[in-house]
């Protein structure tokens, strides 16, 4: 690996900027999840309403969850970058062997940009909506709560961080992939639908049944959502917060090294396309 | 030839072109059918959790969420012109060669493709009403079946309505379509629970703008024969699928006006 960082910060930075251009697909995004987000509220308050037992979870945390949810779904490595599937498709991916860089790093640059271009145009008018928009017109039982205390507020910011790069890497192995399969139209199907379930998308994870949880816990999707919106609203308590960070430590490590192994193999019986 | 004839026609062709691709059929049904599991595995989970919601049971829920994927899926499965009108046809400048055969577009574009991988949640779809169906314990009569059948045509109407108009939108912009996909796949999460767990806005916004309650809740409400909550009328609950066709007439309408003032790209 090449000790000099600064080409992969040009990578990230130039790839950042040219996905900032799509603002009129942003506006239809925000609205998009702005619809989903109402929706998925009023059914768990709907069904949280009728409950009578403690559950693992309050309704404001179960607001926070579903609103950071909406803020910063494009981050989860729910899809391949279309150019980068493009490449593949058309054979100018053989560039990137030529590339004075790292394949693995530069190609992780790329796709760390990719994952968090959307959430930045997207996630921060949906956070300005939840947290401050809400409360101003009386809809605050429906509000994002700030984060629960300061130390929450800095493991969620550090959470967020290796939530990304675990995303980058997730996503990054669905791109490998493209080099066997090109199409990657069932990957995408495929990741989809794991990545919405046991990230806790579709529903918090801590509301699945407790003989799951012992699975749920283990799995490293959680890293990319459950972890961080929890040690923001506090249900994660100060005191697990490091070793839930180490968790998603290890597992983004693991997954990075898995990805260097198949691209490795990928490259080797690499066959390009086009002429 | 009629034009039913013409469309049998066009849909037998593309149903012969598919089954070329098996493997990319296969591919793409079954992620849909991974979707539809997952949605019903996500409402058995909050069932799981808090035991009831707001006085409907899990079966209920199921048969709302079924049936509105079921329906969905039939509206899909006819629209897939409408839906991929904007790169196929608009971008390219190929509508030019639709308007220049002695048919209608709507039923050229009908018959652009029967997709056979909206197989993939047509069949959980009626999978779960079935299950749901025979888990209430519901009396197979013709009363019920035939009203289900109706909200169900009403709902293939609305559906195909749906994707009609962001057919339409391609007309102005091929951009930002993606805030059709709130009514599309954001309807059938929201018709996946009964509508009185929502806010009165929302609750108006899908009985009387987009009529998405009209062919889902109010007739499965009676189906169900239960008392409605909102306290509509059994007659109103029987009525309510015909504003799923009124809904695609009005949708038609608007196509028409669009293509009207179409502007072709091609060169």
């Amino acid at each position: 690996m090449s000790p000099d960082i600064r080409p992969l910060v040009a990578v990230v930075s130039a790839r950042y900027r040219t996905l900032l251009q799509y603002r009129a697909a942003a506006f239809a995004g925000f609205a998009t999840q702005l619809f989903w987000g109402s929706i998925r509220l009023m059914i768990l308050a709907a069904f949280f309403a009728a409950t009578t037992e403690p559950q693992p979870m309050d309704l404001p945390q179960i607001v926070a969850y579903v609103w950071l949810g909406q803020a910063l779904l494009g981050m989860l490595p729910w899809n391949v970058d279309a150019d980068f599937r493009e490449q593949v498709r058309d054979g100018t991916v053989a560039y990137d062997l030529l590339r004075p860089l790292d394949l693995y790093s530069y190609w992780f640059g790329r796709t760390l940009a990719f994952r968090v271009a959307a959430p930045t145009l997207r996630g921060i008018p949906m956070v300005l909506f939840s947290m401050v928009l809400l409360p101003l017109v009386g809809l605050g039982d429906w509000a994002l709560i700030p984060p629960a205390h300061a130390v929450a507020f800095a493991g969620f910011v550090a959470s967020l961080v290796l939530a990304a790069m675990l995303a980058t890497a997730i996503t990054l192995l669905a791109h490998i992939s493209l080099l066997w399969t090109i199409s990657g139209v069932g990957m995408d199907r495929v990741l989809t639908g794991l990545v919405t379930v046991f990230s806790g998308l579709t529903v918090p994870l801590p509301l699945f049944p407790d003989w799951l949880q012992p699975f749920l816990n283990w799995q490293p999707f959680r890293g990319l959502a459950d972890v961080p919106y929890r040690i923001y609203s506090g249900n994660i308590p100060s005191a697990e917060i490091a070793g839930e960070l180490v968790f998603v430590f290890v597992w983004t490590i693991a997954l990075v090294l898995l990805g260097r192994l198949i691209l490795l193999r990928g490259v080797r019986r690499m066959v390009v396309q086009g002429g | 030839m009629s034009s039913a004839a013409l469309l049998l026609r066009y849909l037998a062709i593309s149903l012969r072109g598919q089954l070329q691709y098996r493997a990319s059929f296969l591919m793409a049904a079954s992620g849909n059918l991974l979707n539809c599991v997952i949605e019903i595995a996500g409402i058995w989970v909050l069932f799981d959790r808090f035991g009831d919601l707001s006085g409907w049971s899990f079966a209920e829920v199921a048969f709302f969420c079924g049936t509105v994927n079921a329906t969905f899926a039939m509206g899909e499965l006819l629209a897939t012109g409408f839906d991929q009108f904007g790169t196929l046809y608009v971008k390219t400048g190929d509508f030019d060669r639709l308007l220049l055969r002695p048919r209608s577009t709507v039923l050229q574009l009908a018959g652009h493709e029967l997709s056979l991988r909206r197989l993939g949640r047509l069949l959980p779809g009626i999978v779960i009403v079935v299950a749901a169906w025979a888990a209430l314990d519901l009396p197979l009569d013709a009363d019920r079946v035939g009203l289900l059948a109706l909200a169900m045509a009403g709902g293939v109407a609305f559906f195909f309505a749906l994707m009609v108009l962001q057919a339409t939108m391609c007309f102005w912009t091929t951009e930002s379509l993606e805030l059709m996909n709130i009514l599309t796949y954001g309807g059938v999460e929201t018709a996946s629970y009964p509508l009185p767990i929502y806010h009165r806005l929302f609750r108006r916004f899908f009985t009387f703008v987009v009529p998405l309650a009209c062919i889902g809740y109010f007739p499965i409400v009676a189906v169900l024969g239960v008392d409605d909550p909102l306290g509509t009328s059994r007659l109103f609950q029987v009525a309510a699928p015909l504003a799923g066709f009124a809904f695609l007439g009005v949708a038609i309408g608007v196509w028409q006006l669009g293509v009207r003032r179409y502007t072709s790209t091609g060169s």
